[in-house]
């Protein structure tokens, strides 16, 4: 404990760059995502290639991919941007999946009488299929949050400061205290994201939420 | 006033679901097509607000061929009731009665109104407004799809079986209910059903069809009845077994009219 009093400065400093190194990547890869699994669903062989080449994207060892970047692209060996990049694409290779399986849980009937309403092709795609793949979606943003908050942790092996700098510099040191806190503050941030995800989904899909709750009242 | 000019419909598999289609539906009154599936009564339908296209010949609303406007502003000038209600699941009932003024650009506020009159004019109670169509039965769900067509006060209705998926009796109070609108409004509906009761109780016309969108007769119910043009007509609409033989019997001087199972179904009036 007396550790952590010393420390908060460091401890704060690691807390607020973790944010941003996680939520970039997550906002980012989930809006990329999104036109790639509209167009996935639109188009059998898109949707192939989609998640094959997610499939394979994901098999890269996260390390590996966050250090051979800089020789890629040209940024600096230590540059955070290595691993916004990567932990974007990451989310983009699972994401596009869930958008993809999204768009396609609309129901057919739904969008076949919203076309016979009048909706033109943009309102039908943002206004009808967005909304009502709103909660595969949502489920696939809570995924990739957790996901990228634990491997922004990675990242301190490339030397940017974060979270997980704790567990390098504690097994260094000897430093159980330090290990703790970084582990509980991981676990922390990724509760915290994606209860604001619930809660943003609860807020933005409430006929969603109130399916599930007359479902459940009836049976 | 519609009008279908030698229509014919290909579908990329190659097969024709009507070929070679005239018919004319004349303006505020209604036109049901009937038959079984697979005899191209909603291909037909669906021509009117360019869902389908014809591979050959035209559709014509007052003289205009449908394939020279555009197909979302023809959609928005037509009301369109599916099976099922076709509802928008995320979207408040009254959101989705008035769904096609917001995409006209009519004010949230004159939405807000007219939207509500529809409600009541179609009989749905508007304590049900700010509902979700799941919440709500099959009965209201169907009834918020006929408040949706009708909102933007259209010419036309097309209504695709929109009573297939209620019970019976919530069917016979919806049927009620759209004739009494008619009586009211005057539109032009063209209604497809494959139940030739509900063809002969809603249709100022009747087009009964066979395989392929043939016409097999086309008049008004009393007319098919008095002279079925051939033996497929006369099984359709149920004259081959008896079904729909009326004979009378006297009661005290009374003639009362008996059904082919012996039912007494009413009394005759001199």
């Amino acid at each position: 404990m007396r550790w952590i009093g010393n420390n908060t400065d460091l401890i704060l400093g690691y807390l607020a760059s973790h944010v941003w190194l996680s939520i970039v990547p997550t906002v980012l890869g989930f809006l990329l995502a999104l036109p790639i699994g509209w167009w996935a669903n639109r188009v059998p062989a898109v949707r192939g290639v989609v998640l094959s080449v997610g499939n394979v994207l994901y098999t890269i060892p996260s390390l590996a991919f966050i250090l051979i970047l800089p020789g890629v692209i040209g940024t600096g060996f230590l540059d955070p941007l290595n691993i916004v990049i990567a932990l974007t694409v990451y989310a983009v290779a699972v994401m596009a999946r869930f958008a993809s399986d999204g768009f396609a849980s609309v129901s057919p009937a739904v969008l076949d009488s919203a076309r016979a309403s009048g909706f033109g092709a943009a309102g039908l795609a943002l206004r009808v299929e967005l909304p009502l793949a709103g909660p595969v979606l949502l489920a696939g943003l809570r995924v990739v949050s957790v996901s990228t908050v634990s491997l922004v942790s990675v990242g301190a092996l490339a030397g940017v400061d974060n979270l997980g700098r704790l567990f390098t510099e504690g097994v260094f040191t000897g430093n159980t205290a330090e290990i703790l806190t970084g582990i509980v503050l991981v676990v922390a941030l990724a509760l915290v994201l994606d209860l604001l995800l619930v809660i943003a989904g609860r807020a933005l899909l409430p006929w969603s939420a109130g399916a599930r709750r007359v479902r459940g009242g009836v049976a | 006033m519609i009008e279908y000019r030698s229509v014919g419909k290909t579908f990329s598999g190659g097969n024709a679901a009507v070929a070679d289609f005239d018919l004319v539906i004349p303006s505020h009154t209604t036109t049901v097509f009937v038959g079984s599936s697979g005899c191209g009564k909603t291909t037909l339908l669906r021509m009117v607000n360019r869902m389908v296209e014809p591979t050959s010949g035209q559709v014509l609303i007052d003289d205009v061929d449908v394939a020279s406007r555009n197909p979302v502003e023809l959609r928005r000038s037509i009301g369109y009731v599916m099976q099922a209600s076709g509802l928008l699941p995320h979207r408040s009932v009254l959101d989705n009665v008035g769904t096609v003024l917001r995409l006209q650009g009519v004010s949230r506020a004159e939405t807000r109104r007219r939207s509500l009159e529809l409600m009541e004019t179609v009989g749905l109670d508007t304590a049900l407004a700010d509902r979700y169509p799941h919440q709500l039965s099959g009965g209201q769900q169907q009834r918020v799809g006929v408040a949706r067509a009708l909102v933007t006060d259209p010419n036309i209705l097309l209504m695709d079986e929109p009573f297939g998926a209620v019970d019976p009796i919530v069917r016979d109070e919806l049927q009620a209910e759209l004739l009494r609108l008619q009586r009211e409004l005057g539109k032009t509906i063209v209604f497809v059903t494959h139940d030739i009761d509900e063809a002969f109780l809603l249709g100022d016309q009747v087009v009964i069809l066979a395989k392929g969108g043939q016409r097999a007769q086309v008049g008004t119910p009393a007319d098919i009845l008095a002279a079925p043009a051939n033996d497929f007509v006369r099984s359709f609409v149920g004259l081959d077994k008896g079904g729909r033989e009326l004979h009378v019997e006297e009661r005290d001087g009374v003639q009362v009219v008996v059904d082919a199972q012996g039912r007494a179904t009413g009394v005759l009036k001199g």
